[in-house]
């Protein structure tokens, strides 16, 4: 039997029935179409997340104090809590190959207070200068802190522009002072907007010289956060192990169990994406459980199809059709309803997940992956509901098949 | 030719056994026109499925051009029915949702006929059982029993069988109408085609060359048609 033959029966068959047909067909469109759209939603989620984690700075690497394990959450760590980090530990980092900026950090909260009257709580990180190249962050208005300023402990004062707009609303904050924990420091620099990354939010920072925030602010000698920036993404895992050695040889701490972590990019975009990655699978899930349904329609409609043309199947097995052919012919039906079902499905899921991003606001993104996974399955629907309703066909007594009524 | 050796036909059902067929022999030789007759539960159906290759023997031999086919496998049958045997049913069995033309190519598309020659094949075969041209690309519920029928024979036909099997060809028709497929049976008896009749119906009968009368599983007469005396039961 030719493949053409094949689907010459297929079509007439189909379309001699086009109700039924159209409903089966509408069963698996639903059951593709969802499919498409929530993992269109998942996979958008995801992109999003890892473009902002990019966009935090390239090759970085995140030294903090305390033990973080990958995977338990960045969050729960107690980020300052420990206080291992000290500033001679700059110098040694510095001193490794393939390092390009080191960026010492301190972070607290503290009340800012504007002549204004506004005031706000916000986030405040004592920085040195390279804490720009290392963070991508970009200046918008005035200058970022310089190594002047740092090291003649000046009180000078970077805004993020969440913050810039908290307190000065509309106006222009460059040159004016503003108060943080009662203490006067005068702006000179707003960022660009850059957009939150999750649990870290570059926008809604104000940003003061490191020496200024340890000796005045806090009164601490030690550091939150020591960001490097590695010259290639291939020297990354080196560096760390370097960077680790060299550290727990300063701190006399085991190498194997130190008093510091030192997180990638990648470790941090792992835990996230394992997150992202459920999610997507919550959601295909809820779906996948439609397109179940759609699949026991095709076999449901199949095995009304075999019952209703016995006298036909017992005719073609008369006149010469091996049971390859019968089963082949009823396994072609199937496979057909779910094909044109997962082609229209395709579609409606696109165009689903394009109005969902457009009037809900949610990222999504529909990758070829997903398109050729929903056409797989789709068929893999035809093959498995089919089978039993063509199997049922080809192995029909050919004088009983004859005889019925 | 085509014998029949012995041919036992035993079908269980639970506990309880029918002999449909006891101990049958005889031999068709090429060209002949036999009507097999015989009252309802004679057996005249099991012998037809086993003569069609739709059924084996339980025991017994069924030899078909010299070839002994009574042990072959389901889709061994089908490779030998697809060349040898051609059917004409009582209900016609005609795809209801295709044209005349393509019920008349369908035992072509199991043969793995060329598209081309199918078509020359079939109009070949409607020509041959004398089916009007105008109506070949009519769908097949759209003509009276009679045109069904005819376009069944042309069916049967097409694939040049060894032999063509109907079962109760005229039982679904009118006298006239059934007048009109007996002829065009003789007509192909008379070129050549090996015909075997399987019917309870006199008229049908008396046409046949040569009589095998069945009664309960058994062959109560084996002769020619002139000489038969289940015929002339049949009559009174």
């Amino acid at each position: 039997m030719l493949i053409r033959d094949l689907l010459q029966e297929t079509f007439t068959a189909l379309l001699s029935n086009k109700a039924r047909s159209g409903l089966t067909i509408l069963g698996i469109v639903i059951g593709i179409g969802s499919v498409i759209a929530m993992v269109s939603i998942g996979q958008g989620a995801s992109g999003q997340i890892q473009s902002s984690i990019e966009g935090l700075g390239s090759n970085l690497l995140t030294v903090v104090p305390g033990v973080i394990q990958p995977g338990r959450g960045i969050v729960s760590s107690g980020r300052g809590s420990a206080q291992t980090l000290k500033n001679e530990d700059v110098e040694i980092i510095k001193k490794i190959n393939g390092v390009t900026y080191v960026s010492p950090e301190l972070q607290r909260r503290f009340q800012i207070v504007a002549p204004t009257g506004n005031n706000t709580n916000s986030t405040v990180i004592g920085v040195y200068p390279e804490y720009a190249l290392v963070r991508n962050v970009a200046i918008d208005q005035g200058s970022f802190i310089t190594e002047n300023q740092v090291n003649s402990m000046e009180r000078v004062a970077v805004l993020g522009p969440t913050v810039a707009k908290d307190l000065f609303d509309d106006s222009d904050p460059i040159g004016k002072t503003i108060r943080i924990n009662k203490i006067n420091f005068k702006i000179i620099g707003i960022l660009q907007p850059k957009g939150s990354a999750g649990f870290f939010n570059p926008d809604d920072m104000v940003f003061v010289p490191l020496t200024t925030m340890q000796k005045i602010l806090a009164g601490v000698d030690y550091l939150s956060t020591i960001a490097i920036s590695v010259e290639t993404k291939e020297l990354m895992p080196q560096i760390q192990e370097q960077a680790t050695a060299a550290l727990s040889e300063k701190h006399r701490v085991d190498p194997q169990n130190p008093d510091f972590s030192i997180l990638s990019q990648a470790d941090i975009l792992g835990a996230l994406t394992q997150v992202t990655n459920t999610f997507t699978i919550f959601l295909a899930a809820i779906a996948g459980i439609s397109l179940l349904v759609g699949g026991i329609g095709i076999m449901n409609m199949m095995l009304t199809t075999v019952t209703e043309r016995t006298r036909e199947i017992g005719l073609r097995k008369a006149i010469g059709a091996k049971k390859k052919d019968i089963s082949m012919q009823f396994l072609t039906e199937a496979i057909m309803l779910t094909f044109i079902g997962g082609a229209i499905g395709i579609a409606l899921g696109w165009i689903l997940s394009i109005l969902i991003s457009s009037f809900a606001g949610i990222a999504t993104s529909v990758s070829l992956t997903t398109i050729l996974l929903a056409f797989g399955i789709s068929a893999a629907i035809g093959i498995i509901f089919g089978y039993y309703p063509a199997r049922k066909a080809a192995n029909m007594n050919p004088i009983e098949a004859l005889r019925y009524e | 030719m085509i014998e029949c050796q012995n041919i036992t036909k035993i079908y269980k059902n639970g506990e309880i056994e029918t002999h449909a067929l006891k101990n049958i022999s005889f031999k068709i030789n090429d060209g002949e026109f036999v009507a097999i007759i015989g009252p309802s539960g004679s057996g005249k159906s099991t012998l037809m499925h086993i003569l069609g290759c739709l059924d084996t023997p339980t025991s017994g031999e069924y030899i078909f051009e010299g070839k002994n086919i009574s042990k072959l496998s389901d889709d061994e049958l089908a490779e030998f029915r697809k060349n040898k045997i051609g059917f004409i049913f009582q209900m016609f069995n005609l795809l209801p949702r295709a044209t005349v033309l393509r019920n008349v190519m369908l035992p072509l598309i199991y043969a793995g006929i060329s598209p081309q020659k199918r078509e020359e094949r079939a109009k070949n075969a409607l020509m041959a059982s004398a089916f009007p041209k105008e109506f070949w690309h009519h769908f097949s519920n759209q003509l009276s029993g009679g045109m069904q029928q005819r376009v069944a024979i042309a069916r049967a036909l097409v694939n040049n069988p060894k032999i063509i099997l109907a079962d109760e060809p005229t039982g679904n028709l009118d006298s006239k109408t059934g007048d009109i497929v007996i002829n065009t049976l003789i007509d192909l008896n008379k070129k050549g085609h090996t015909l075997v009749i399987v019917t309870h119906e006199l008229y049908i009968a008396k046409h046949a060359k040569r009589i095998i009368a069945l009664k309960d599983g058994e062959i109560i007469e084996d002769t020619a048609a002139e000489k038969s005396k289940s015929l002339k039961i049949i009559k009174e």
